[in-house]
């Protein structure tokens, strides 16, 4: 850049450095705050390796080395259980992955931008509810006493649909709604990459005689392979997380068997059965088994295309 | 989206197929778009009908018509204290947000910092870093913010999300102005104050926007850390009436008309309208903020 010259061109080179030194004792404070926040908070993991309960001190506990992850492993019927409804809920949302980019090309197609417009602001309300609105909405709709029940019952049919209950559907019902919630504020990105599609290859599609569909597939969706690639990496490294809200939410005891998940049973372990240790052992895993996966990915983006990730 | 691009639009030839597909794409957009907006529509007609009406059943218009339910809830004292709350969380965290973020973020845009990449790592760092649930408990507790309302507005002061797109989006301002006003001897926060904030606006707007709406939205603070009654949040409320609706019936009789409460509420009803009140003021406000949350993950996208 050049604007970095005009302090080494004077050669002051004692201003620069005393410039430099005050903006780092500036960003100091926001550094501190951060570490405050969120690294402190990494020294907890240590208690995953004492006999620590609620009300002792550090200096009480006895160290224990492994005998959460001993217990943990012991009860593994259990984490397998959690780790198989985490890792489906995951599975399920990248195969729907594609989902966002279909509906992107869907509204780009639409020829009245009104209309097209429409949709956009429609289909993204639902990112920015709570999962309690979620569940309420939900309850509205699905419940013994909801919409969907009074409609059948209406049309004379036995009345006994009720996804909020029915362990059956249980993971395809909340990738359902997690794809209700999200699909068009996933679109809006791939409606972004579309844009930025230089609009001479739409020309050249046009004057070679390309159809809809063929412009789509030979223009379009190439234009949007690194976008879909980036976020399926992410997503990937993600794996481990399936977000708390939802399933906290959505539990009950009908469904709990395909929907504890990793965030949950955390939870459960800490808050419900007060094993703090047990619960934080389960949370490190998850975060190095995230990070490790988060960096994995990105050396494979940097390998596969020259780009990182993050 | 801006003006069609000529490229980019279908060729304006139309053939059958072509208003087939035509007809194909719109259907499928519609019925999508009823999909997300219908359940919305519902719990409003659902929470003007007259309870008992309802409960048989409502499809597209309200039956009956009573604000009954509504007028009982403002009554209690935990749904005004809520809203309040809610709201107080929103424009101070919102407010606390965009200062800290977008001071941090300048102070790394510039290049004079002795260590500046570290300085940015160690904050960007924390988006990948989770420490866990039970850790973050006891480090919350620790710092005397449980029963806090500092426990909802604090730690958003520096949020790494935020000052990767601020940063990214001061980098590309002109530099000439910030060196032509500091050659003038103004200091680094009138340069930030007078200079920097004015030319963010977009990107300071787009963020404010993802901040309310994400206070908004939280619970799960209020759920681990705040048991007052006074530092509620509307969507804890609503949580809490969600799973013992039946409670409020009771309260209500008892203070109010009892035979009326009765009659005139069903817990179903209760629901309903503790949703309208969570959700209207997104709705209010959302068509208008729309183009800003756009804006933000285009912004996003492009630093990928």
């Amino acid at each position: 850049m050049a604007k970095a010259s005009l302090p080494e061109k004077t050669g002051r080179k004692g201003k620069y450095n005393r410039e430099g030194l005050r903006l780092l004792l500036l960003a100091l404070p926001f550094v501190l705050f951060v570490v405050a926040f969120s690294y402190v908070p990494l020294f907890g993991w240590i208690y995953a390796f004492t006999d620590y309960r609620a009300g002792m001190t550090l200096f009480d506990c006895q160290f224990v080395v492994l005998k959460h992850f001993q217990a943990i492993w012991e009860n593994r019927a259990e984490v397998i259980r959690v780790l198989r409804n985490t890792f489906a809920l995951s599975f399920l949302g990248i195969l729907g992955s594609p989902l966002p980019v279909i509906f992107a090309i869907l509204i780009n197609e639409i020829r009245s931008s009104k209309f097209r417009k429409l949709v956009q602001t429609f289909t993204t309300l639902p990112n920015f509810i709570s999962w309690i609105v979620v569940f309420t909405l939900c309850f509205a709709m699905f419940s013994t006493d909801g919409m969907v029940n009074g409609l059948l019952r209406r049309f004379g049919m036995d009345p006994m649909v009720n996804p909020l209950g029915n362990a059956d559907c249980a993971w395809i019902f909340q990738w359902g709604l997690a794809t209700w919630k999200s699909l068009g504020w996933s679109a809006i990105i791939y409606i972004a990459a579309i844009a930025g599609i230089d609009s001479e290859l739409y020309d050249a599609a046009h004057v070679d005689g390309a159809n809809r569909l063929q412009t789509i597939l030979n223009v379009t969706v190439p234009g949007l392979y690194s976008t879909y690639f980036v976020l399926l990496l992410l997503s990937i490294s993600n794996i481990l997380s399936n977000g708390f809200d939802q399933y906290f939410v959505f539990y009950n005891p009908l469904t709990a068997e395909k929907l504890e998940v990793l965030d949950y049973y955390v939870y459960k372990i800490g808050v419900l059965t007060n094993n703090y240790p047990q619960s934080i052992a389960l949370g490190m895993f998850k975060t190095v088994v995230s990070v490790t996966l988060l960096f994995t990915a990105n050396r494979l983006s940097k390998k596969l295309r020259g780009e990182s990730i993050v | 989206m801006k003006k069609e691009k000529n490229g980019k639009s279908p060729s304006k030839r139309r053939s059958p197929s072509g208003i087939l597909a035509d007809f194909a794409i719109c259907a499928i957009c519609f019925v999508f778009m009823a999909m997300c907006i219908y359940p919305f529509y519902y719990v409003i007609i659902y929470s003007v009908s007259d309870p008992n009406q309802a409960a048989a059943g409502l499809l597209f218009t309200p039956k009956g018509f009573s604000l009954e339910t509504f007028k009982s809830l403002f009554r209690l004292n935990d749904i005004p204290g809520a809203f309040l709350i809610s709201v107080a969380r929103s424009l101070i965290g919102t407010v606390l947000t965009l200062i800290g973020s977008s001071f941090f973020a300048y102070l790394v845009t510039n290049r004079k910092m002795i260590g500046r990449t570290a300085v940015y790592r160690i904050v960007i760092m924390t988006m990948y870093i989770n420490a866990g649930l039970i850790p973050w408990y006891m480090t919350m507790k620790a710092y005397g913010l449980q029963n806090s309302f500092l426990l909802y507005v604090l730690p958003g002061f520096v949020t790494a999300y935020y000052v990767i797109l601020i940063k990214t989006y001061m980098e590309q301002l002109p530099k000439e102005l910030e060196e032509s006003a500091r050659m003038d001897g103004a200091g680094i926060f009138t340069v930030f104050s007078r200079i920097i904030m004015p030319l963010s606006k977009p990107i300071i707007a787009t963020i404010a926007v993802y901040a309310v709406v994400g206070h908004w939205n939280s619970w799960t603070d209020n759920y681990f850390l705040v048991s007052d009654s006074k530092l509620q949040t509307l969507q804890m409320v609503l949580y809490n009436y969600l799973n013992q609706a039946n409670r409020f019936q009771t309260m209500s009789s008892s203070s109010m008309d009892a035979a009326a409460a009765a009659s005139m509420i069903t817990p179903t009803s209760i629901k309903m309208c503790i949703t309208v009140v969570v959700v209207v003021p997104i709705m209010c406000v959302y068509p208008f903020l729309q183009r800003y949350f756009v804006k933000g993950i285009m912004m996003g996208a492009v630093k990928g």
